[in-house]
């Protein structure tokens, strides 16, 4: 699909991608890259626009300027449903799920199968469905609460089941803004130990908050301040960062 | 709803079953034997905007999309109907008298001495019947294509449909001479040549309308049951979140709209044959908001709730409106916000979180769940 040469195949190159609202540019020509099977954490004080570079990529917010490649495809000119279609699977930051539908329920509709109207019409809800979602529903450690109605969940379970409707639609890139904010310390390394377990054979792109957690996860941190980029590297490198040290983590 | 996981009914489950069961003997049995012709064609009446009420169900209590216009899709068909037979009245016989013969009188009146173009394809039964279903889909789609790919929800389709409801009162209104004007069309007489009017007549057409209506819940039904109707109450509650598991939300407005406005319009042709004419006064916004109120009482989650809701609050109007006329609207008005505050799922919620436990557990004699399920309970509400 890659037109053209490039040194390196990507699964996602950000180019000069900015965003202005009403003259803000909350994004500022931004480029990076992210590999294939990494985890990738973007770091950064409040209002760097970590929050607003995932809306870009899912389509939530339009660039007004820049491109970002996914496998070849330019996803500033698709449409939401169709970014997801190819292979990029978004978590908001609290937890995004159907408190009326039961746990099954949430996961079969991010099955992804019957996503047209006659589609869902006609959706049969057969073994494969069935045991897909049980295998996810167990990694997700939900499988005994499979019939429950999603909103009586706990916190930490919410979020677990939006990462687990993500799963199902088996994406190529990952992303998850803030997956550990709210939760308990046990829940935390539960979701460090998932994370682990589903990068295989998918990259991630994580948003996060909690420093123990991003040492435990992150392959490479990118720190995003005033909506540019200020560091890039291995954890270790960007804590050794005047500049980091300075905007952030020394405060 | 007691479904466990691995049981996925296309159609209906055991207790919806019952209460679909309970409302056909109630409307085939019950009623016809109890009451006179009199009272049965008024329940016919009712029941053509129990299929408003129904479609409200799968768009405003599944879908969340409150429109406040299903009276223009209820008048479509209505007119659809009424054109057809308003032509088989109007034939050349029962019109020597007029300057033009074989236009409807209104037509005469108004000085017209040519059948509109638009009024040349209603001498067909076959189109009329074709027309009564895509017309309000197509005028659905219309909107619905233009509000919901433009992100246009809530509150903002809400007035838009309140305004196309308005427009179109306006427009049939204005329009004396193709329309009938604020009388509508009046003075129908024949279907094929079998006369509507007789009181046979009336029994015959009150059982098709019964018919068409449990035609018309089992569709609600299917919808409900398929991966689309979890897909609309997902909608509902997170939008994005359907939007970013790869769903194009639009189309599924689209759709739930679209299904709506199908059942208010089968309801209005049925009202037309039932009650023998069609006027704007069934289109505007008043019996648009009506509609919703009866679909509001029943419980808008409620695909049976909606119909008894509809029986109930009209045979309320009509006892109360009798004697006390001023009062009705007010009476309206405050049963509606009775119900948004104290009742959010009207009586079909009443029954589901009150009574049925109790039903369950003497038919079956098994425990309620630990986790209940009422916000999407689906039942008969109490009579």
């Amino acid at each position: 699909m890659l037109i053209g040469h490039q040194p390196k195949d990507f699964l996602l190159s950000v180019e000069g991608l900015t965003v202005s609202f009403d003259g803000f540019k909350a994004v500022n020509d931004l480029s990076f890259y992210v590999d294939e099977n990494e985890i990738r954490v973007i770091i950064g004080p409040n209002g760097a626009g970590k929050t607003t570079v995932l809306d870009l990529i899912c389509g939530k917010t339009k660039a007004t300027s820049g491109s970002i490649q996914f496998r070849g495809q330019e996803l500033t000119k698709m449409k939401e449903n169709e970014i997801v279609k190819a292979g990029v699977g978004r978590k908001f930051q609290t937890p995004s799920i159907y408190d009326d539908l039961t746990v099954f329920e949430n996961l079969e509709i991010s099955y992804p199968k019957g996503r047209s109207v006659v589609g869902a019409l006609t959706f049969q809800r057969d073994a494969a469905v069935r045991e897909r979602v049980e295998e996810v529903a167990e990694m997700i450690f939900l499988k005994d609460r499979l019939d429950m109605p999603a909103e009586l969940l706990s916190h930490g379970q919410k979020q677990w089941l939006e990462i687990g409707m993500l799963l199902i639609q088996d994406p190529e890139l990952l992303m998850l803004d803030e997956p550990v904010a709210g939760m308990s310390v046990s829940e935390r390394v539960k979701t460090a130990e998932l994370l682990n377990r589903i990068i295989k054979d998918r990259s991630v792109l994580v948003i996060e908050h909690d420093m123990k957690f991003v040492e435990d996860i992150a392959h490479k941190v990118t720190v995003l301040h005033q909506g540019k980029i200020l560091s890039e590297g291995s954890m270790e490198a960007v804590q050794k960062d005047p500049k980091v040290i300075e905007v952030y983590l020394g405060h | 709803m007691t479904a466990k996981v691995n049981d996925n009914p296309r159609f209906v489950n055991r207790s919806e079953l019952l209460g679909i069961l309970i409302l056909a003997a109630f409307l085939v049995v019950v009623l016809p034997l109890m009451t006179d012709v009199f009272w049965l064609n008024l329940v016919a009446k009712y029941l053509t905007y129990s299929f408003v009420a129904l479609g409200l169900v799968i768009c405003w209590g599944y879908g969340g999309i409150l429109s406040l216009g299903q009276g223009v899709f209820f008048g479509l068909g209505g007119y659809c109907m009424a054109m057809f037979l308003k032509l088989e009245a109007s034939s050349v016989a029962n019109t020597k008298i007029q300057s033009t013969p074989g236009i409807p009188d209104f037509m005469d009146w108004n000085q017209i001495t040519a059948l509109p173009w638009f009024w040349q394809p209603f001498h067909s039964l076959t189109f009329t019947i074709i027309a009564i279903i895509v017309v309000p889909a197509l005028f659905a789609f219309i909107i619905g294509a233009a509000m919901f790919k433009r992100r246009v929800g809530g509150t903002y389709f809400a007035i838009i449909t309140q305004a196309i409801a308005a427009i179109m009162t306006i427009l049939i209104v204005g329009q004396q001479g193709y329309t009938g004007g604020i009388n509508g069309i009046t003075d129908l007489r024949t279907l094929k040549g079998w006369d509507i009017r007789p009181d046979h007549a009336k029994v015959i057409l009150y059982f098709v309308e019964v018919g068409l209506l449990f035609v018309c819940i089992m569709i609600a039904q299917f919808i409900r049951h398929s991966k689309l109707g979890r897909i609309l109450v997902a909608m509902r509650e997170k939008e994005d979140r359907v939007r970013f598991s790869g769903y194009s939300v639009a189309n599924f407005k689209v759709f739930a709209f679209c299904v709506a406005s199908i059942f208010a319009a089968i309801g209005g042709a049925m009202f037309t044959l039932n009650v023998g004419f069609m006027s704007p006064s069934f289109v505007g916004i008043v019996p648009s908001i009506e509609m919703v109120i009866f679909t509001a009482v029943g419980g808008r989650l409620s695909i049976l709730g909606a119909i008894y809701g509809t029986l109930l609050v009209n045979y309320a109007k009509s006892s109360l409106s009798d004697s006390f006329p001023e009062l009705w609207l007010f009476g309206l008005g405050a049963l509606f916000i009775a119900v948004v505050m104290a009742f959010p799922n009207g009586l079909a919620g009443i029954w589901s979180d009150h009574i049925q436990p109790y039903v369950d557990r003497l038919i079956s004699g098994r425990k309620p769940k630990s986790w209940s399920d009422s916000s999407v309970a689906d039942g008969a509400p109490a009579e």
